[in-house]
């Protein structure tokens, strides 16, 4: 309240004032300028999510109405007792094939890789000097690793050259690898799971936009049922359009079964249904799917902090928060990790499009910093693309 | 994390007091901070190294004034020189002579291609333009369907073949030429071409929308990239360039908090203007860019420009200009107050609202701010006498129990907030006048305080503002 009343008083004010202020500035300096055309942009607000819970369809070729019940999920504890569920699986299950070997970092990132010449340059080289840690500079900041890492590893790599520990640029490379490796070592990068009868595991899939979660369940799902586990993907994105038909796609694909609700309905709900839906079955694992959100967008993050809660409810148990990001993501992608994290409490990182020519230097800083490991690669398009995090590929990969 | 460059520069400048001139080192040093800056916001390194290079020629030899404040001064420098960087020529749309207009929307995945095209279809609809959407995003799973639901939400009708894309053997170069057929057929004027998301490493799928250009031969070629891209958008950028020739790059996802570095790094590199920018969810949340707006974000001056547009929409013109300068006199009341408060509700979220503005601490930028975070001011003053609410002074101990009673609030919550706000009115008493000659003086840096080289300009706050 405090804190409320020191600051909102004061911005309410001076924003009141510098409206019309600024209006008549402008107006006075169109005159000589041509002033910027007004916007007509609206508030970037999603519209409210409709409290009911939609009725839930199971399985994406069954219309009959089998789950239909309204609930309202996280107020009461009162939640429905039963959901009705249909008794026989409505999805057939092929086993999928799986390629025999699955990509490695190195095969994948080779052609990406033209990017580090620079870093490349510096080897070879008999004695160090600007230029080599200009290089360096240039192939540390190019990953995303960002200006103060960057800054403070060369600035400790320039202490070791003064006291002569490192005397050829291949050295400061190799050292400087070295340290990288050194810190993303020892993290458990395992995906937990525990089986307990009756009780479904459930991952939860988060991230902004366009990041690729609805994939990365795709290839998750097709890849523990190749495993021999049976899997219930939950089609918690009920805002994109199509986003479930999407992810339906990569469940039969995967042989997986799918549980939606209708576009705009409430995702805990969805989520639960498909846990229910697990339980009933007797099903392994929930692959938890969400809509896209920016980290920024308070109502969406409290939705999120919604859909997590429900999820762990009974049966529920949620073993992992995988929060996902694209390898192009910048700065920002920190910032999305911290906020995601408060919100959510990720247990891991899952880096998409590393197949691309961006580095994904930033998960270095999202796994050193805030301690949340990367679990798993997205290196392609197929269902196999996606691959346990190696950190030593990585670093090396970094500098090919 | 980041800091706005004003802040950063306030600890250099005040090593500088009473020189008259900035020394070599002193522009070194500034520049370290630029540069840091820059960096942070994403700017593509070698696009940082050219930049610097030319603020140290604009810099060096600025006079230390006792008028001007030499730290503005030179974010003045930097922010006139990212303008134009980011700016140049602008961007200005001409539709065919002979219609229809081919609009090729390209980008890596997830940049928000289809999203844009819908956004981008409904743009020109509004200005009377009779749009086709063809789908040629055969590949990522349910594309077409969420064009065609886009469509159907703007009413734009969407061309493609959902048939292929189900089965997954379409020719994406094919559906686009029968897209065409169906454009002349239906006789629309503006085409947009979806296509699928592509590494722009992935020869095959380069080639692929190489040909579907050839093919549609767009009026022009659109980057989609995310405000939130990194040190790659210029790489990814070059080799779109090198493959069609862009016309321009739409920059999608502003309304998150990354600085969009991206967007300065791809016009200096490329060339091509950044044409258009998408900053929100809803489909008309989508406009044209403006380069000064961009420069103030990349230095973390807050996107003010906007603020002000969604506010003069919130406002009242009449009543907010009589309100200012009610308040400027010292007679603002809090009923005026109450007012204000709900036209920023109006302009939507408020912690949206908070992150735009420049200079607002930290803390308070993360913390969860709810819609409802203003209600129980509101409270408070709604349970006040018509006659307390025109003269707080009034508020005495038995009338202060009664409007916290009426609040569900506290006698000190009541006190608090009338003390605030008697505070408030003095100060903005004494700085009457200062406003009314607009933004080219320069008042002392408060907390609240903005670089005085913005374009308009906020009434600074007194130095010393409990801020947090």
């Amino acid at each position: 309240m405090k804190l409320l009343l020191e600051i909102l008083i004061p911005a309410v004010l001076a924003f009141g004032l510098s409206v019309p202020l600024v209006g008549r500035l402008r107006r006075n300096k169109s005159a000589e300028l041509k002033a910027p055309p007004g916007r007509t942009t609206l508030a970037p607000t999603r519209p409210p999510v409709a409290a009911p819970a939609a009725p839930v369809e199971v399985g994406e070729e069954d219309d009959s109405d089998i789950i239909g019940d309204e609930w309202q999920v996280g107020d009461g504890d009162t939640l429905v007792e039963e959901a009705p569920v249909v008794e026989e699986p409505l999805v057939e299950e092929q086993p999928v094939e799986l390629l025999p070997e699955r990509p490695r970092f190195r095969d994948r990132l080779g052609r990406a890789r033209n990017a580090f010449a620079a870093a490349i340059g510096v080897r070879g080289k008999t004695a160090i000097d600007q230029s080599t840690w200009d290089d360096l500079e240039e192939s540390l900041l190019l990953s995303d690793l960002g200006v103060h890492r960057t800054d403070a590893m060369l600035t400790s790599l320039k202490e070791r050259v003064s006291a002569k520990e490192l005397t050829t640029p291949d050295g400061v490379v190799d050292a400087l690898k070295a340290d990288l490796k050194a810190r993303l070592a020892g993290a458990d990068r395992a995906l937990r799971q525990e089986h307990v009868e009756g009780s479904p595991n459930v991952w939860l899939f988060v991230g902004v936009n366009g990041v690729g979660k609805t994939t990365t369940i795709g290839k998750v799902g097709a890849q523990q049922v190749s495993e021999g586990r049976s899997v219930i993907m939950a089609a918690g994105d009920t805002f994109r359009a199509a986003a479930a038909e999407q992810l339906g796609t990569w469940a039969s694909r995967g042989g997986s079964e799918l549980v939606r609700g209708a576009e705009g309905g409430d995702p805990s709900s969805v989520i639960f249904d498909g846990i229910q839906r697990a339980a009933a079955k007797g099903a392994d694992l929930v692959l938890a799917d969400t809509a896209g959100r920016l980290h920024t967008k308070t109502n969406l993050m409290e939705e999120l902090k919604k859909v997590r809660r429900v999820a762990d409810r009974e049966p529920g148990r949620v073993m992992e928060v995988l929060l996902v990001i694209d390898a192009t993501t910048g700065q920002n992608g920190m910032i999305q990790a911290q906020q995601f994290t408060e919100a959510t409490d990720l247990t891991g990182v899952v880096l998409t499009k590393l197949d691309g020519s961006a580095k994904g230097g930033i998960v270095f800083a999202i796994e050193t910093e805030l301690g949340i490991p990367v679990k798993l690669v997205g290196l392609g398009e197929g269902i196999n693309d996606l691959i346990p995090f190696d950190p030593d590929e990585f670093v090396d990969a970094l500098f090919a | 994390m980041f800091d706005s460059l004003s802040d950063r520069f306030d600890g250099i400048f005040k090593k500088l007091r009473g020189r008259g001139r900035l020394s070599e080192a002193d522009v070194t040093a500034m520049l370290a901070e630029v540069r840091t800056a820059l960096l942070e916001a994403d700017v593509n390194i070698k696009v940082v190294r050219g930049l610097t290079d030319r603020i140290r020629a604009a810099c060096v030899g600025v006079e230390l004034s006792k008028a001007i404040n030499p730290s503005q001064q030179v974010i003045k420098a930097v922010y006139d020189e990212l303008t134009v960087a980011l700016g140049g020529e602008g961007f200005k749309m001409q539709f065919a002579s002979k219609p229809p207009t081919v609009i090729l929307m390209a980008g890596l995945q997830g940049s928000g291609k289809t999203t844009n095209s819908a956004k981008l279809a409904r743009h020109f609809k509004a200005q009377g333009r009779q749009v086709l959407l063809v789908g040629a995003d055969l590949q990522r799973p349910a594309a077409i369907d969420q064009l065609r639901t886009l469509g159907k939400q703007i009413d734009v009708p969407v061309f493609s073949d959902d048939e292929a894309a189900k089965r997954g053997d379409g020719d994406p170069v094919f559906v686009a030429a029968r897209g065409m057929d169906e454009a002349k057929r239906l006789g629309r004027d503006v085409v947009i071409v979806d296509t699928a998301g592509r590494l722009s490493i992935d020869a095959e799928l380069m080639d692929e929308v190489r040909r579907i250009s050839e093919t549609v031969n767009p009026t022009y070629t659109f980057l989609v990239i995310d405000a939130m891209t990194g040190q790659d958008a210029v790489q990814t950028a070059e080799a779109f360039h090198q493959t069609l020739e862009l016309d321009g790059v739409i920059l999608s996802k502003l309304d998150g908090d990354a600085r969009g570095g991206a967007a300065l790094s791809v016009k200096e590199v490329v060339g091509k203007p950044i044409a258009f920018a998408s900053t929100g969810e809803k489909l008309d949340a989508f406009d044209q860019f403006y380069p000064d707006r961009m420069a103030q974000r990349i230095l973390g001056m807050g996107d003010m420009l906007t603020l002000i547009d969604k506010a003069e929409k919130a406002f009242d013109k009449e009543s907010s200009e009589k309100a200012a300068e009610r308040l400027m006199e010292g007679q603002f009341t809090l009923d005026d107050f109450l007012e204000q408060m709900q036209a920023i509700k109006k302009m939507g979220p408020l912690s949206g609202i908070i992150g735009m503005m420049p200079g607002i601490p930290k803390e308070l930028k993360n913390a969860e701010i709810g819609d409802d975070a203003l209600k129980p001011i509101e409270a408070i003053i709604h349970s006040m006498t018509t006659e307390e609410r025109r003269r707080p002074d009034l508020i005495n101990g038995s009338r202060r129990e009664r409007i916290a009673r009426g609040s569900g609030s506290t006698p000190a919550d009541v006190g608090r907030l009338v003390k605030q706000f008697q505070d408030m009115q003095k100060m903005m008493k004494k700085m009457g006048g200062f406003g009314q000659k607009g933004g080219g003086k320069k008042g002392k840096k408060g907390r609240f305080g903005m670089p005085g080289g913005l374009p308009g300009g906020m009434p600074q706050l007194p130095p010393g503002f409990p801020g947090t």
